[in-house]
């Protein structure tokens, strides 16, 4: 990929361009360091505080903060599911165990082969189409335990489809 | 009566997302009409519509707009924040707006902008609103190749996950690329907000409002509605109901006729047991309020808030015991840590009412639960604490029973709440083996 040609201190050095404040890119940054390596390692720490004039120490309480940020490996695909009250009501808890079941893991917890790290989540902002999971940040509403089976094997499909092209 | 919607117009018959549609329908004539205005003339208009501010605290947009200095008072850039940073659980309406109507949101934005003599605008999106954030860009590139901006510079930042960082102050300083930590007020950010400089603050729903104030003129806007709520807003209906949705409708419209006429009614043939109003920080209603009228007058006389208009209906399936604990489970995970009756005190709120659903908890133990809620209140920075302490004890008030019994033979439901068994998401950050490293 092009953007990959780029090293992560120019790429940042793009976003520091945005603001009056080098500082307010921490968290651009951090995200762009985060997509490079998937999760944020010593040395991602330690890019991003050279990049930015910071220290490494400043930039992991920063990111420490923030659930977004992941401060120990992920596996390649994110399953979050929202379990605050509006997706709880309508049968978030019944999603989330259906996923357990499938992965074979609980929330927190990467597969064995480290496709999969399953996570509960507060409220993604879809409360009137839950249950709401995201893989990889995409939104799938209406989610019900029935749904769970087909998610998965689309995800493992749309990788092997992926590959074979 | 179904009102014609402002915010959300257009957009069930077009593809607003895109420029020319936008324009087809007459978009981006009120910000042409708004630059040939004085920017005190326009100030004046947004006053006079009665708009208030659609975050949730209901601020009148009009005179926020107000505190800021004019260009010629200060030395120093005035900035324009726009908080799309919604996460109040019950609410998403900020995000069909962004990616229904982009267009009207950087409008509302262009003419805000013109009013405050703001140059450089600032939209902070919430990080896990990824397509949102790509509608809203792809809108933007359209919006400078039209050449549109007028010399504005308007920059997406992208939140990383926390509430707290709605919170205009925590907002700001995750801006300048800190932990998202509130302020102390004042200075307020209208003096002192941005990198230390006039700054205004305001929701999506408000911008994208502006618009068409700007095109009916502030008299004709403040029509719609009712006395001290102008207009409409966009109520973003959950929970147990037939068609959950966003429902843009005219201030003063029951929550009978949002939950039965607009979202179908109770959904599985169940009955109504209660309504929480204004997204999950707000008290909750009993089923016997549903004539209540959704605008900020009657529901403060009901007891409640409309905060954000996110309305969560709860059917009779769901214990008010594992509500209060889902619902404290969010706010002692969202507390930042700053204040100690927040950090705290959510975290005693949590295992009085894990006590409590578990049966092994004595009538001290909830006497200990609202003398907790009551220590909370009104003693943080900010309103997160209050969000967590003021609906819990309207659980308690109102559903007083319930937790009695709670009290006397554990959980009534025996397994069968529709929340039985549900999991708060667990502690992102529980242990770094990169803190170890670094630190090493």
């Amino acid at each position: 990929m092009s953007t990959q040609e780029r090293s992560l201190h120019d790429e940042i050095q793009d976003v520091l361009a945005l603001y009056p404040s080098s500082r307010s890119a921490t968290l651009p940054a951090l995200r762009l360091a985060q997509e490079r390596y998937g999760w944020l390692p010593p040395e991602a720490f330690r890019e991003v505080a050279e990049a930015l004039g910071e220290t490494p120490a400043y930039c992991m309480a920063v990111a420490s903060f923030y659930d977004m940020f992941h401060l120990e490996p992920v596996g390649r695909h994110l399953v979050e599911v929202c379990t605050n009250v509006s997706c709880a009501l309508v049968g978030a808890q019944q999603v989330l165990e259906a996923f357990e079941a499938e992965l074979g893991v609980h929330p927190g917890q990467t597969t064995e082969d480290g496709e999969f790290t399953l996570r509960t989540i507060e409220c993604a902002g879809g409360c009137g189409w839950g249950t709401v999971v995201a893989i990889d940040h995409r939104y799938r509403e209406r989610v019900t335990a029935g749904d769970v089976p087909g998610i998965l094997a689309e995800v493992r499909g749309g990788e092997a489809a992926a590959d074979a092209g | 009566m179904p009102a014609e919607r402002i915010v959300l117009a257009g957009a069930d018959e077009r593809d607003l997302t895109k420029l020319a549609e936008y324009r087809a329908v007459g978009g981006f004539e009120s910000l042409a009409k708004a630059r040939r205005m004085e920017p005190a003339q326009l100030l004046d208009e947004l006053l006079a519509s009665g708009l208030r501010g659609r975050g949730g605290a209901g601020f009148p947009t009009g005179r926020k707009a107000s505190f800021v200095p004019k260009p010629d008072q200060t030395q120093k850039p005035i900035y324009l924040v726009v908080n799309a940073d919604e996460s109040e659980p019950g609410t998403f309406k900020d995000r069909e707006i962004m990616f229904s109507v982009p267009h009207r949101l950087i409008e509302g934005c262009l003419i805000t902008a013109h009013a405050i003599g703001s140059r450089n605008v600032f939209i902070y999106i919430r990080g896990e609103y990824l397509h949102e954030f790509e509608v809203l860009r792809a809108a933007l590139d359209e919006v400078r190749a039209a050449d549109l901006l007028g010399g504005v510079t308007i920059v997406l930042h992208r939140g990383a996950g926390a509430y707290i960082c709605g919170e205009e102050t925590a907002l700001l300083e995750s801006l300048e690329g800190k932990r998202g930590q509130p302020r102390s007020k004042p200075p307020f950010p209208a003096i002192s907000g941005l990198y230390a400089s006039p700054s205004l603050i305001n929701n999506v729903e408000t911008m994208a409002t502006v618009p068409k104030i700007v095109e009916l003129g502030a008299a004709e806007y403040a029509k719609r509605g009712v006395e001290n709520s102008a207009g409409t807003r966009v109520y973003s209906l959950s929970g147990n109901v037939v068609n959950g949705g966003n429902y843009e409708l005219e201030n003063g419209t029951t929550l009978r006729e949002l939950i039965y006429d607009h979202g179908g009614g109770i959904a599985n043939g169940r009955k109504l047991k209660a309504i929480i109003p204004g997204g999950s920080s707000v008290p909750v209603l009993t089923a016997d309020q549903v004539d209540t009228q959704l605008d900020f007058d009657s529901m403060a006389e009901a007891g409640s808030m409309l905060g954000s208009g996110a309305v969560i209906v709860i059917d009779d399936r769901c214990c008010m015991v594992q509500l209060g604990l889902r619902v404290a489970q969010f706010y002692m995970h969202e507390s930042c840590g700053k204040c100690t009756p927040c950090r705290e005190g959510t975290r005693w709120m949590v295992q009085i009412l894990n006590k409590i659903e578990e049966g092994a908890a004595s009538q001290g133990d909830l006497d200990l639960l609202l003398d907790v809620c009551d220590r909370i209140l009104g003693k943080c920075l900010c309103p997160l604490g209050d969000a967590a302490a003021m609906p819990v004890a309207s659980y308690i008030d109102r559903f007083r029973d319930e937790f009695q019994a709670h009290l006397e033979h554990g959980c009534p439901m025996n397994g069968e709440s529709s929340l039985d068994g549900i999991f708060a998401p667990v502690d992102q950050h529980h242990h770094s083996p990169v803190a170890d490293a670094i630190t090493r």
